[in-house]
């Protein structure tokens, strides 16, 4: 495939690119309405609050689980045996989210459409679960990356995975998962902040403060968590543009390893960085008012932890704690040059699309939501 | 060895999950267009009953829609989740199409459906049309997408078995766009949410007449759907053969299990109109009509039709030339350098997958005894009587559509629409129908490719997980369980909205009031018109 203007090297190299700008985009993008859900119950206490909760988010949220499902299907088109053995080791965890995700869409039109209370106190708690869960889990599978997950491969490539549901739990995974949460909650608080007034806005300012607190404080320990715990560290020479084959390259633990692409290249040091300044300038904006500051600072903390934890593994994706030569790398878990190539293509196409119409869709539905939004329009939820 | 109870269990949560995906999908694809009509002729007519109308279709469309996406993000998870090596397999070809729906499709549906719902005080009339539109637009990309890939599972064009990464790799992917499979199913099966939608449009306003009640709005609508239906019900009876036609091309197995068919017939063969089974379970008592069954499947006179047995006989070979491939594709694992083994692998690798049916006999396959050769022939025969019947009730559904929307189009034109009792009951009571062609239709395609879970290239009890008997007997229960939940709820609100009919107050909270009778409904008392906005 010589003809193709990009080497593979390269094209693996945007793919990973891609996939962390997919995959915070849902942080970001879906992460606000999953914070807001997770704030559902204690944030709003009438009825009529927690409608203007769901209205507030009620006309953008599909299109923003759209970047998970994409970052979902890009991994499967980009890192197939990246998507085969996290979705199948992982089988019990992702079942979870599922059952979780399943509770939005129909929580969110169904809610509505009977007046009696239990009807919707249970979807209200339906929709905390579906905000609430997918943030915990997701931030505790990040954890278990760190850590690397118990699968190997035979020399046919079938996946043998060793560990069970109950050994994610692991204290550095919850400590991760917190942290995910911690950053949703906060992004979630300070967007209801900026689009509700009253009681409500208090409410989520003060939870918000504490969450964006807990996250700083949490991500600190994480950090000097991972300068103490192995690592793993590829100790052959690996050729970037070689035909995929995990079994090639050997790989050990080192403590401290994960911090070695800060030591070689010192500018990531800016991700951390962000990760904290944006959490810290999020809990200041929201205790000064400067609403969409806050939302804006929220937004990147999210973005500097997670490219925090991506730059950390790189180049790994998923490392194996029971065969640790056999850890999914971005080299050795892609597909061809070729198929990285078009979807390339298809992706320079559509996501410019997509961002603006999506733009264009938050501008048309801007603004505070208040009750009479919810009188205006019969399909308010 | 592979575990086969994981394997059918796996095979039974897919096969569950997707039917119940497609309960939801055809109605999204049917009623958004249906939706996109009937909003145009609001905005070319200024007239409110239009809108009223999309409006209400529209409320029981987003209580389904929602069905649609919670069942729709399992679909997309399920590949890895249980079928791992189908993942690493054929992921290179399979995923694109997949993540391409998300970029060009889900984010385009997903994004507008929220405006359509909440941006009728935010738009202009115009503004909003489009918005319809660009919703209805983008689920029949979604259906072009996923039927790209689905295309490609039963007829796997452009793509290469690469021994040094162990997978399938694209090679062209114009072939595995425009795979011709692909392409009828997609006209196929969009039709058949048409024609869902329309069923589903005329049944409910069929209901509304014969009480007597929102008698305007439900006698527009049957007429959209009347036309709707009856341009669907042709698409989908003339494109199904074509469906039929295409896979005779690659899946001469499916059509001969489909016509129970088991010695080759002389050209042209006859068609079994029913059919029962014999003694030794073939082919019993039957009635058949000459010459039909070669003219649907092959457009010829003249091409005999392969039977089951012969058809076994050719799997037999492709089996022993399979073990070939996968002892040279073992000498490559081993040493990539060995020139002679790529050679010869380059000569046989087509036949790979057949090679790899052995794998449910034994692991190391190039010791098969010729006992277990013929049986791996033998499973390359799907079960012939489940598919010979569903397929008979799908066609029966397809010729009765057309006839039923023929009768009604005829009436509707003449002005007759809501003037014969019997007939408005009995359009009420097809309201089922069309899921029962739909899912026959899709247990056709998908059941009557087994063994294969990509067409001749990986049989599927070899592309599930490791995974263990408990982790799915948790998961299938589960999703059994709040499925059945989920859908009694669905149906109760859709009764509930129904009962409950459009909606005539709430037009006046909404700006865009620009002809008359918008202006008596605004002078209605105020709190009477919230009052009813809680519901
Ligand atoms: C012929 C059409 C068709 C078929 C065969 C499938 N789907 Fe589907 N799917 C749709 C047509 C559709 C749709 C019309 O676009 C839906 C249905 C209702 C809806 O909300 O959108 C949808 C929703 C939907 C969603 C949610 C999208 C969103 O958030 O808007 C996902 C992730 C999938 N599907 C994935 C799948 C997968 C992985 C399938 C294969 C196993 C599959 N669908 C079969
Ligand atoms: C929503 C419509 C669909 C329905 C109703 C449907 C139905 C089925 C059924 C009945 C089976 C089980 C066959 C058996 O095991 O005997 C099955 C299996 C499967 N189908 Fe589909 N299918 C649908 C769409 C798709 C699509 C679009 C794809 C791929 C893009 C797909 C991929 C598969 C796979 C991977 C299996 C598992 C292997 C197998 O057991 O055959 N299906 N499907
Ligand atoms: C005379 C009428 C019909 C004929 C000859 C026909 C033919 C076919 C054939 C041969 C298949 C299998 C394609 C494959 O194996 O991949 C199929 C699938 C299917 N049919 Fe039909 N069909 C007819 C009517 C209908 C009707 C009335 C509906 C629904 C309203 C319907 C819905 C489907 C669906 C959803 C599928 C699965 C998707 C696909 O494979 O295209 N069909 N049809």
């Amino acid at each position: 495939m010589s003809t193709l203007p990009l080497d593979y090297e390269t094209l693996r190299l945007i793919w990973w690119l891609l996939l962390g700008v997919l995959l915070i985009g849902f942080a970001i993008m879906g992460g606000r309405d999953l914070g807001v859900a997770a704030l559902l119950p204690f944030a709003a206490r009438t009825d009529e609050e927690r409608r203007i909760l769901l209205n507030v988010i009620g006309p953008t949220w599909e299109g923003n689980q759209v970047w998970l499902i994409l970052g979902g299907g890009a991994i499967f088109a980009a890192f197939p045996p990246l998507y085969a053995v996290s979705f199948s080791g992982f089988y019990l965890a992702m079942l979870v989210i599922l059952l979780a995700l399943i509770l939005r869409p129909v929580g969110f039109k169904f809610r509505g459409k009977v007046q009696d209370p239990r009807w919707r106190a249970a979807w209200d708690w339906g929709l905390f679960i579906g905000g609430f869960v997918p943030a915990l889990i997701m931030g505790v599978a990040v954890g278990n990356v760190l850590l690397g997950a118990p699968f190997h491969f035979d020399d046919t490539m079938r996946i043998f995975y060793t560990g069970n549901f109950f050994q994610l739990l692991m204290p550095f995974a919850l400590l991760a998962g917190l942290v995910s949460v911690g950053m949703i909650v906060t992004h979630g608080a300070a967007l209801i902040v900026g689009r509700t007034q009253g009681a409500m806005a208090e409410r989520a300012r003060t939870y918000g403060v504490w969450a964006g607190l807990a996250t700083i404080l949490l991500f600190a320990l994480g950090g000097v968590w991972v300068a103490f715990m192995d690592g793993y560290v590829i100790t052959s020479l690996v050729d970037p543009n070689a035909p995929i084959n995990p079994l090639s390259k050997s790989v050990e633990l080192v403590a401290g390893g994960w911090l070695n692409n800060y030591r070689l290249n010192p500018w990531t040091i800016l991700a951390p960085l962000l990760g904290f300044g944006g959490m810290g300038l999020a809990v200041s904006g929201l205790t000064r008012d400067q609403k969409w500051l806050a939302y804006l600072a929220s937004s990147t903390g999210i973005f500097g932890i997670i490219a925090t934890a991506g730059l950390s593994i790189f180049p790994f994706f998923l490392p194996s704690s029971t065969m640790p030569d056999a850890g999914l790398t971005l080299w050795d878990a892609s597909s061809s040059h070729l198929t990285l190539f078009i979807m390339l293509l298809a992706t320079l196409v559509f996501l410019p699309i997509v961002l603006l119409y999506t733009a264009w869709v938050f501008r048309v539905m801007r603004g505070t939501v208040g009750a009479d939004n919810l009188t205006k329009n019969p399909n308010a939820y | 060895m592979i575990d086969m109870l994981v394997v059918d269990l796996s095979r039974w949560q897919f096969a569950a999950t997707a039917m119940y995906h497609f309960i939801f999908v055809p109605l999204t694809l049917g009623l958004s267009f249906m939706m996109a009509i009937m909003e145009s002729v609001y905005v070319m007519t200024g007239r409110q009953v239009w809108r009223k109308a999309t409006l209400f279709w529209g409320t029981l469309f987003g209580i389904n829609f929602a069905m649609g996406v919670a069942t729709g993000i399992v679909m997309e998870f399920q590949f890895g989740m249980n079928w791992s090596y189908y993942s690493h397999y054929v992921g290179d070809i399979f995923g694109a199409p997949l993540a391409i729906e998300g970029l060009m499709a889900f984010f385009l549906e997903a994004t507008f459906i929220g405006l359509f719902f909440f941006g009728w005080d935010r738009l202009s009339k115009v503004g909003h049309l489009v918005v319809t539109w660009l919703t209805a637009l983008g689920a029949n990309f979604s259906a072009l997408w996923i039927l790209v890939a689905n295309g490609w599972m039963q007829n796997p064009v452009g793509a290469k078995f690469n021994p040094d990464t162990m997978r399938m790799e694209i090679t062209d992917f114009m072939a595995v766009i425009f795979n011709p499979v692909a392409q009828a199913k997609f006209v196929h099966t969009v039709s058949a949410g048409y024609l869902t939608g329309a069923v589903f449009v005329l049944a409910i306003s069929s209901l509304f007449l014969i009480k007597g009640k929102h008698v305007e709005l439900a006698r527009r609508s049957a007429v959209v759907a009347a036309s709707f239906g009856l341009a669907s019900a042709l698409s989908v009876v003339v494109l199904g053969d074509e469906s039929g036609y295409v896979a005779t091309e690659h899946q001469m197995m499916k059509i001969a299990a489909l016509e129970a068919m088991y010695e080759t017939e002389p050209a042209p063969a006859p068609w079994t109109l029913i059919g029962l089974p014999g003694a030794d379970g073939r082919l019993g008592f039957h009635i058949s009509i000459p010459w039909l069954g070669g003219l649907i499947t092959t457009r010829s006179f003249d091409r005999p039709l392969p039977g089951i047995d012969e058809l076994v006989e050719r799997a037999e070979d492709r089996i022993r030339s399979g073990i070939i491939a996968y002892n040279a594709l073992q000498q490559i694992r081993a040493d990539a350098t060995d020139q002679d083994a790529r050679a010869v692998f380059d000569d046989y690798w087509a036949d790979l997958g057949y090679g790899l049916l052995l794998k449910k006999y034994r692991a190391d396959i190039e010791n098969a005894t010729e006992d277990e050769i013929v049986m791996a022939a033998q499973d390359t025969v799907p079960s012939v009587w489940p598919l010979f019947w569903t397929f008979r009730i799908m066609m029966g559904l397809g010729f009765f559509y057309i006839g039923f929307f023929a009768l009604w189009f005829y009436r509707a034109s003449r002005g007759w629409i809501d003037t014969h009792k019997p007939l408005l009951w009995f359009s009420l009571f097809t309201l089922p129908l069309p899921w029962i062609a739909i899912e026959s239709g899709w247990f056709i395609a998908e059941f009557g490719r087994q063994p294969w879970v990509v067409e001749g290239v990986l049989p599927t009890f070899y592309a599930a997980s490791g995974l263990t008997v408990i982790d799915l007997v948790l998961s299938l229960s589960m999703f059994v369980l709040i499925y059945t939940v989920l859908i009694v709820i669905m149906v109760l609100l859709m009764v509930r909205v129904i009962k409950a009919g459009p909606k005539d107050n709430l037009l006046a909270i909404m700006p865009a009031a620009d002809d008359e009778d918008d202006f008596v409904i605004a002078a209605l008392p105020a709190n009477r018109a919230t009052q009813e906005l809680g519901s």
